[in-house]
């Protein structure tokens, strides 16, 4: 896919973002200043130490934090709007799958809410659970499943109503390295299969150069970004990528990003 | 698993006879003193593991007292405990459905609207303060001046002592829920209805069985000290008004173990509708 030169549409737009807490020992500023434009189809990462607003910026993203200076736009409106007409699929840290609903089950939670007919449920629900490979587990229940799994899906739930955007959250920082590895891969087929946007927010730097088009650096107090990287790695991306010195030269400038920020703290 | 338990039950009857032959050796040894004889100490066991009017009975005199009530009677005679004890039992439903059902409407109202949050609480325990043996009769009494008289009164006494812990269970049970469960169901867009269908009432259901099971003991206790005032109505409750008065300790020994027997009972119902609930929730583990 070699589209990824031509000139794309952007679908989530940041201007002069800012975002401040005001707390009892005075205002906090989670974010100041942030500029970002997104176009379809990209997979945008966000790293930075915590506190620099990465998970801040996704969740004013998904409307869940209402940003205090700024504009912002999802999808040509303004974000709260596309949270109401469903624009976007979220994923937490923690699967938080329901125990008391099977895998299936919990798949077809956001259906039943947004009023898919029961057909249409289990057809979507089929297809999700063979886009994360997990034909086959929908009857378990989520304690029947590895943390890994559960995670997957947790994905296949936000995947499911099929919405152009996906927001993740450390989706994979509770996970050991191996699985980590192994669901990075998964989820970069998912990404060219489905061709969805994706922002991602994560604190490992290997992951966050594997996975992304553009890697947004950013530092804390006041939670800004300091570096946009545009990654000059192929789409198509086997794990022994990780070794390339295209990888290691932008791992090698994210973490110079990183300093930086830290730098002008001390 | 069965010696511990049977351990503990023989030891609790071996100080019970122990209890019931020291407590009750004085009658006997009045009695003895009135007619100028000695008493032998075999004499003292027979004689005080078999009064009438013990002050303490003996667990064999107890267990026919049950016995008698249950099975030597017919169900319908003022003399069967279970008559009295289905007079009993269906106040204590019909008081423990209205409170934990309205137990359930107040925690709902707590969880969804600010005001009620914020007032409901304090009342909900003020009124537990309140002695129940002094509301009981200005109940009834007020009750039968506007004409409802019978189960009602003391179902409303036994649903004012049983709504409080559910109140308190499912507040703290709607409100399980973690704050990501509640970002993710808003990324759904979903309404407040939906919100608590699919996710509040289903994660605050180990917290209900929890509250029925302590509100249905609360139940009974209740419908009991309703009955107290009501005196001639029936009921276990009368059974040991009516014991007390004329000094039958028997009576009033076996009208508290069919209260103990029912209670434990109703709370092993619920126990066995929680197990079967929660597994086919898959939360039974």
């Amino acid at each position: 896919m070699e589209a990824g030169r031509v000139r794309r549409e952007t679908v989530i737009e940041a201007r002069n973002l800012g975002l401040t807490f005001e707390t009892n020992d005075g205002p906090v500023h989670a974010l100041r200043d942030v500029s970002l434009s997104i176009g379809k189809g990209e997979f945008v990462s966000f790293i930075g130490p915590s506190g620099c607003g990465k998970t801040t910026f996704l969740r004013c993203i998904a409307a869940l934090e209402a940003p205090t200076a700024g504009t912002l736009s999802v999808n040509g409106m303004s974000a709260d709007a596309a949270r109401r007409a469903r624009a976007y699929g979220y994923v937490f840290q923690a699967a938080g799958l329901y125990p008391w609903r099977t895998i299936a089950g919990n798949i077809r939670l956001p259906l039943e809410i947004m009023g898919f007919s029961r057909a249409e449920q289990a057809e979507r629900v089929e297809k999700v659970l063979s886009l994360v490979d997990l034909e086959g587990f929908g009857r378990k229940f989520p304690w029947q499943l590895s943390g890994g799994m559960q995670q997957r899906a947790s994905i296949a739930r936000a995947l499911a109503f099929d919405a152009d955007i996906l927001l993740m959250d450390e989706p994979f920082g509770a996970l050991d390295e191996i699985v980590r590895d192994r669901l990075n891969e998964a989820l970069l087929k998912l990404w060219a299969r489905t061709e969805k946007t994706i922002g991602f927010v994560t604190h490992s730097i290997p992951e966050a150069v594997y996975l992304s088009t553009k890697i947004v650096v950013m530092s804390p107090r006041p939670g800004r970004i300091t570096d946009v990287i545009e990654s000059t790695l192929p789409r198509e991306r086997p794990l022994d990528i990780r070794d390339s010195s295209a990888f290691i030269a932008i791992a090698h400038r994210v973490r110079d990003g990183l300093r930086a920020g830290q730098g002008d703290e001390e | 698993m069965l010696v511990p338990v049977l351990t503990v039950l023989s030891v609790i009857v071996v100080l019970w006879y122990g209890a019931a032959i020291w407590l009750n050796a004085q009658w006997t040894y009045d009695q003895a003193a009135r007619a100028g004889a000695e008493v032998s100490f075999s004499e003292l066991l027979a004689d005080t593991l078999t009064q009438d009017r013990p002050v303490l009975p003996a667990p064999h005199q107890v267990a026919a007292g049950l016995w008698d009530g249950f099975f030597a009677q017919k169900v319908t005679s003022k003399r069967s405990l279970v008559y009295h004890g289905w007079i009993t039992l269906s106040a204590t439903l019909l008081g423990f459905a209205i409170g934990s059902g309205a137990g359930i409407v107040l925690a709902v109202g707590i969880v969804h609207n600010r005001a009620m949050d914020l007032s409901v609480m304090p009342w909900a325990i003020a009124s537990q303060t309140i002695p129940i043996l002094a509301i009981a009769p200005m109940v009834i009494v007020v009750l039968a001046s506007v004409g409802v008289t019978g189960i009602l009164p003391k179902a409303v006494i036994s649903a004012y002592l049983s709504f409080f812990p559910v109140v308190v269970g499912m507040a703290k049970g709607f409100r399980s829920p973690r704050p990501m469960q509640l970002d993710q169901l808003r990324t759904y867009n979903a309404t407040r209805a939906q919100t608590f269908w699919k996710l509040r009432f289903p994660a605050s259901l180990p917290y209900l069985f929890a509250s029925l099971k302590v509100s249905v003991a609360a139940s009974l206790v209740g419908a009991i000290v309703g009955e107290l005032p009501a005196g001639g109505a029936g009921g276990l409750g009368a059974r040991l008004l009516s014991g007390s008065y004329y000094g039958q300790t028997i009576q009033i020994w076996s009208a508290l173990f069919t209260a103990a027997i029912l209670a434990a009972g109703l709370v092993m119902i619920i126990g066995a509708i929680e197990k079967a609930t929660l597994r086919r929730m898959g939360m039974g583990g």
